[in-house]
């Protein structure tokens, strides 16, 4: 199919003369198409769904995309010939439809290492998400996964703290930590806050967390916040033994508001901040270095990906947000619960977990996962998995997301009929007993929900739990699944 | 006393569940060896969630891939700190991890002292928080009198 395509078309015109002459070319005419080009180990290859007009060429948009995500304008400039131009047009070099869903195709664009600035998500984003999505020949486009060569990967710090040192610090190993977001989202005092704070990790939860929209309003202001939670955190930590963390959201209007609260945060002790995704690449990776240079976890909220994540045919796949994530440096990512109320479908969102925590990803097409990507020893993010789960679920959470996760329960814990502290012990006791029986050799997915009714024997808040949450289930199509192909590609 | 929900230290993996037996932590050390992790007995009679580094009962029996051994350690341990707290530790050697890959309690002293909270007021509304370790109030050696 892809030959057929291509012999249909037209290619780059060779003749200087002819190629420079003032006037419109097509795309691949100007060399944005190069059916016979071999990817280097240094280029970073984009993989684009794309739905041409009517009418366009698959090859021609494919071309196209190329061209508008390097070096291309609309017209033929002579001043391309000042520079060795051929280094800085991308080239598209494969193009095939996307099975069973006709009128989309599969474009493959490579990239010199010369067009992005070392060490910026902000300029690789520019050029690869930048015009080309506004692009009127198409009528919608993808950017469904991206293979970042090593040369770039070590040009990025990537996580300040990372999963394996993160569990040191914490001293937490070998199970999924446990959390909790704060409710109600808004209007608690500072003081009432910290009081759900304190059940919450007495009871047994790892962390707390501020919601995305948790910054500085009227009803509580930020510094307010801070003092309560982190009494509450050290208060519940001298109770257990353990050492405990709340995420304080240090979002804020500007970048200085942001350090600012960071530095109170680590001044009054806490182990972690967070931030919003809404504050924007540079923002990002300027808080993870301040994170790296303040001993501070950097948890990540995904807030509004889906406005460009869920569509299949127009937007970024998240597992490419994951992936410059990782490299901008964070070091907890919401990724997905599979299970519960948000977006995903489970194999989906097992392929955002491995570009989150693998040392070499694995071409996966089934995961969506469609290149094979040398992480290049950067440090690993924890995946964060929450919203709409509860202990009832632990078995088939366990089973998909293994020991390096935090799961978060928070309608799960604050809900409980006997409150925040039986709710945080029905969670934990929970998780405890299904670790072991997996380690025991026990078949958890199937086994499961009589583990945790044996465990409820001796754990009546579990009781209560499954009594109240054990059939709840949300059970919708993904919008976001994989169109895998079955046939191999050149990459 | 200790007044959380567990009634006790609730530090690694297992501190919610009834105590393990030697069976059950046969098993657990099972699983470790299966994954390729060195398992090590440590103890100590300060618990401090900050106190990283337990003495170590031994080093980690890197070539020891029967749990019945790593169980005779634990006996050891236990016969010589019966009052202590005890943990098993796994290392995993693997490239990208190398660190602790599991970590749970299987001894723990009759009487658990826990930890104070001491408050300092500082500037402003700010506090220092310090969390004091009430075994650590007699002298080592002295400790395990309950």
């Amino acid at each position: 199919m892809a030959q057929a395509i291509e012999k249909s078309g037209q290619t780059a015109i060779k003749d200087a003369k002819k190629r420079y002459t003032a006037g419109v070319l097509k795309y691949r005419q100007m060399g944005y198409w190069d059916a016979d080009y071999v990817p280097k180990d240094t280029d970073t290859i984009c993989l684009f769904r794309i739905t041409p007009q009517d009418g366009v060429d698959p090859v021609e948009a494919a071309a196209a995309v190329a061209g508008e995500s390097s070096t291309a304008t609309w017209t033929v400039v002579w001043t391309d010939r000042l520079t060795a131009c051929d280094s800085y047009r991308a080239k598209a070099y494969q193009v095939e439809p996307v099975p069973g869903i006709a009128g989309q195709f599969f474009a493959w664009v490579a990239y010199d290492i010369i067009l992005f600035e070392e060490g910026s998500i902000a300029n690789m984003t520019a050029s690869l998400i930048g015009n080309v999505f506004s692009f009127k020949p198409l009528k919608a486009v993808r950017l469904e996964d991206i293979r970042i060569p090593v040369a770039y990967v070590k040009t990025f710090k990537g996580p300040p703290t990372g999963l394996i040192v993160e569990r040191e610090r914490l001293d937490k190993f070998g199970r999924p930590l446990l959390g909790a977001t704060t409710k109600p989202k808004l209007g608690l005092s500072g003081r009432n806050y910290g009081r759900v704070v304190y059940e919450g990790l007495k009871g047994g939860l790892d962390f707390m967390k501020d919601d995305e929209n948790i910054n500085s309003q009227p009803f509580m202001h930020w510094r307010d916040r801070f003092l309560y939670v982190m009494d509450a955190v050290n208060k519940a930590s001298a109770a257990t033994g353990e050492v405990k963390g709340s995420y304080l959201n240090v979002t804020a209007a500007t970048v200085e508001d942001m350090y600012e609260r960071a530095e109170f945060a680590k001044e009054l002790g806490s182990v972690i901040v967070m931030v919003d995704l809404v504050v924007g690449w540079s923002t990002i990776q300027s808080m993870s270095n301040w994170a790296r240079r303040n001993d501070m976890i950097l948890h990540m909220h995904r807030a509004g990906h889906g406005t460009y994540t869920r569509q299949k045919n127009h937007g970024v796949s998240f597992r490419v947000i994951a992936k410059w994530l990782r490299l901008a440096g964070v070091d907890h990512l919401h990724a997905g619960t599979a299970v519960g109320k948000l977006e995903g479908d489970p194999m989906t969102v097992q392929g955002y977990y491995n570009v989150c925590r693998d040392s070499y990803t694995r071409r996966d097409l089934p995961r969506g996962l469609y290149f094979d990507q040398d992480w290049a020893d950067l440090r690993k993010v924890m995946p964060v998995a929450s919203g709409g789960i509860h202990a009832g679920q632990m078995h088939q959470l366990l089973d998909l997301f293994g020991d390096d996760v935090v799961l978060q329960f928070g309608g799960g814990t604050i809900g409980h009929p006997a409150g925040i502290q039986a709710g945080a012990v029905a969670n934990r006791v929970a998780l405890e007993s299904m670790v072991k029986a997996r380690n025991e050799g026990r078949d958890i997915r199937n086994e499961g929900p009589e583990i945790l009714r044996r465990a409820a024997k001796f754990c009546s808040p579990l009781q209560q739990a499954l009594d109240t949450w054990g059939e709840i289930s949300f059970n919708y199509t993904s919008t976001d699944t994989s169109d895998y192909m079955v046939t191999e590609s050149a990459i | 006393m200790i007044t959380n929900p567990a009634g006790r230290i609730t530090q690694g993996q297992f501190s919610f569940l009834p105590d393990l037996t030697d069976a059950e932590i046969a098993l657990q050390v099972e699983y470790g060896l299966n994954k390729g992790y060195a398992w090590s007995v440590e103890y100590t009679d300060d618990p401090h969630p900050r106190n990283t580094y337990w003495e170590m009962f031994g080093m980690p029996m890197f070539d020891l891939r029967d749990a019945a051994g790593v169980m005779l350690e634990l006996q050891n341990c236990r016969r010589t700190f019966p009052r202590h707290y005890i943990r098993l530790m796994a290392f995993d050697s693997t490239r990208g991890v190398e660190s602790i890959a599991m970590s749970f309690m299987v001894n723990r002293p009759q009487h658990e002292p826990g930890f104070g909270l001491v408050r300092q007021e500082s500037r402003g509304r700010s506090i220092r928080y310090t969390i004091h370790s009430y075994a650590t109030d007699a002298p080592e050696g002295e400790r395990d009198g309950d």
